[in-house]
């Protein structure tokens, strides 16, 4: 069955299109779609327009931050009817590993290709914090149990899937700024060990940091074996990047970022608040712009991830001013 | 060790309801190492019972006691005929004690007045730290010694989430990233290679999630009189 499904596809693991444009040589580009905190749809097409023909997959995140929203994958099917590329994000922090197989098998009959496998926001920073958490198995071993699902026809326990097995192409996170700095390439080699397929990182704001990570990478060869995927966002506002630097847990913000965000402002009276804002946005796109013709040089970097929560209009003009539009069309 | 921590006054008092007898028992093992339900912390909670009732118009007589340890049948078997007249114990003991005592005595009921918090290590006065979770499947050799079960949030097997950072957990910046010190005691040790292999799903039939869980040692039974 394993092999009939290969041909189908063409040899390609999953068919995704973010599959193509990466095992093509392209280089690639992801968006991110938050669902809905809500079962109207309106959020997720709007949404959908903004990023539909701007990057190659979108990531439908799974209840972030730990605030319960629509399931990513329900919301995956909403964007895929809207011409957008799914990336189902899948943690480990809501569903054992009977719930997250079930929940693949019914993802990849609705057509989803692309899966995302983390460990999950712990649920104290969320809108539940009096939740218990599962954790049954971690992101390694996730991404390990699809591996053996889409390659080995088989389910964890180690049974077989008898009535088709799911197609996914495999991502996980990595986080260069998280500590210990030494572990993480390391970690990111396990990753690559239970085979995943491409990578996606944090949110960078340190790229001398990112470059000596990434360094490391291709030291251990890894850059080979994985596509990785450097994770970008506009900043929205001076404030906005003084919370990053300063209360995320796993990000580190150089002082540059914040910096230029009030630069940006220094010549507008704080009561202008709609040339305040326009000034901050027009500042944290071009930052990005930048960050990204930076990034995009450094050896072992495939794509890069673009993480405009909230903010899915800046999405374009980044693509756009960083030279990658359009987006490459697969067969 | 087990720790617990007591209950605050009013839930005890809540508890209590129309009560009039209380009899306070504290247990003379984990609990009094922990200061939350030894023969001192039931003198305490006697008398705040005693004062808040009678503050409240409806004095409790409240009685004290405390045995070497309320999760052993000798040791409590003795309280049978001192817990007659009561129309309620309230046990210091952790959630064993509690409960051995309404099995033993079923005719009367004892209430929770600790909430019993964990397997601790008192790793200085005053500071008690989660070491154990009892999962029934110790993985310490493969962590160099420090438990990831009991010590980090997630209960990670394949190392630090990207929450990691200057050896603090995202969760608590007073929690230690369990991670962070495994890592460091790899390196200490020239282990790294043991952090690099895949760790497979844990078996969690032997943990809670099992069922409760249940020893049986046939060499330690006694036999069964008339066999």
């Amino acid at each position: 069955m394993a092999e009939a499904a290969k041909e189908q596809s063409n040899g390609y693991k999953s068919g995704s299109n973010l599959e193509k444009v990466l095992t093509n040589g392209y280089f690639a580009v992801t968006g991110e779609l938050g669902p809905p905190q809500g079962s109207d749809l309106e959020e997720i097409l709007h949404k959908s327009q903004l990023l539909r023909g701007v990057v190659d997959a979108v990531n439908i995140t799974d209840n972030q931050t730990a605030v319960v929203r629509m399931s990513s994958i329900a919301s995956g099917v909403l964007a895929m009817r809207e011409g957008l590329e799914p990336i189902v994000q899948m943690t480990c922090r809501d569903r054992n590993r009977l719930a997250i197989q079930a929940d693949l098998l019914g993802a990849s009959a609705l057509g989803m290709r692309n899966l995302l496998c983390l460990t999950g926001d712990h649920q104290s920073f969320g809108n539940h914090p009096t939740a218990k958490n599962v954790h049954d198995i971690d992101s390694v071993q996730l991404v390990r149990m699809v591996k053996d699902m889409r390659d080995d026809n088989i389910f964890q326990c180690g049974d077989p899937i008898k009535f088709g097995n799911p197609r996914f192409f495999i991502g996980a996170a990595s986080n260069p700024f998280a500590d210990p700095f030494e572990y993480r390439p390391y970690r990111l080699a396990k990753k690559v060990a239970a085979g995943v397929d491409f990578i996606q990182t944090q949110l960078i704001y340190d790229i001398p940091r990112f470059r000596e990570f990434m360094k490391r990478v291709v030291d251990l060869g890894l850059h080979k074996k994985v596509y990785i995927l450097a994770g970008v966002g506009p900043i929205k506002s001076a404030g906005a990047a003084r919370y990053m630097r300063d209360k995320v847990p796993g990000m580190i913000v150089q002082d540059m970022y914040v910096d230029r965000m009030n630069a940006a402002v220094a010549d507008i009276p704080k009561e202008e608040k709609k040339a305040r804002r326009e000034a901050w946005q027009a500042e944290g796109i071009k930052m990005c712009i930048e960050q990204i013709q930076e990034i995009k040089e450094i050896e072992g970097v495939a794509g890069v991830h673009i993480m405009a929560i909230e903010w899915e209009e800046a999405v374009k003009p980044i693509v756009e001013g960083a030279g990658l539009f359009p987006r490459p069309t697969m067969e | 060790m087990i720790v617990g921590e007591q209950k605050p006054l009013t839930e005890i008092m809540e508890q209590l309801g129309e009560a009039r007898k209380v009899l306070v028992a504290g247990c003379g093992t984990c609990v009094t190492v922990c200061f939350a339900g030894g023969e001192k912390e039931v003198g305490i909670l006697a008398s705040a019972l005693r004062m808040k009732s009678k503050l409240d118009g409806r004095p409790i007589e409240v009685d004290e006691i405390t045995v070497q340890r309320q999760c052993e049948w000798e040791y409590i078997d003795p309280l049978a005929e001192q817990l007659q007249g009561y129309d309620i114990v309230v046990s210091l003991a952790c959630g064993i004690g509690v409960q051995a005592m309404n099995e033993r005595f079923s005719e009367i009921i004892t209430l929770p007045g600790i909430n019993t918090t964990s397997l601790s290590l008192p790793v200085e006065q005053g500071i008690w730290e989660e070491r154990c979770q009892a999962c029934g499947d110790c993985i310490l050799d493969l962590t160099l010694g420090i438990c990831p079960i009991a010590r980090c949030s997630k209960q990670l097997l394949n190392g630090p989430c990207g929450g990691s950072q200057r050896g603090e957990c995202e969760v608590n910046p007073d929690v230690p990233c369990a991670w962070q010190l495994i890592w460091e005691r790899a390196i200490k040790f020239g282990k790294m290679d043991q952090l690099l292999e895949m760790q497979p799903p844990k078996n969690w039939s032997s943990s809670r999630d099992g069922g409760p869980r249940k020893i049986v040692r046939e060499d330690l039974r006694l036999a069964e009189e008339g066999k």
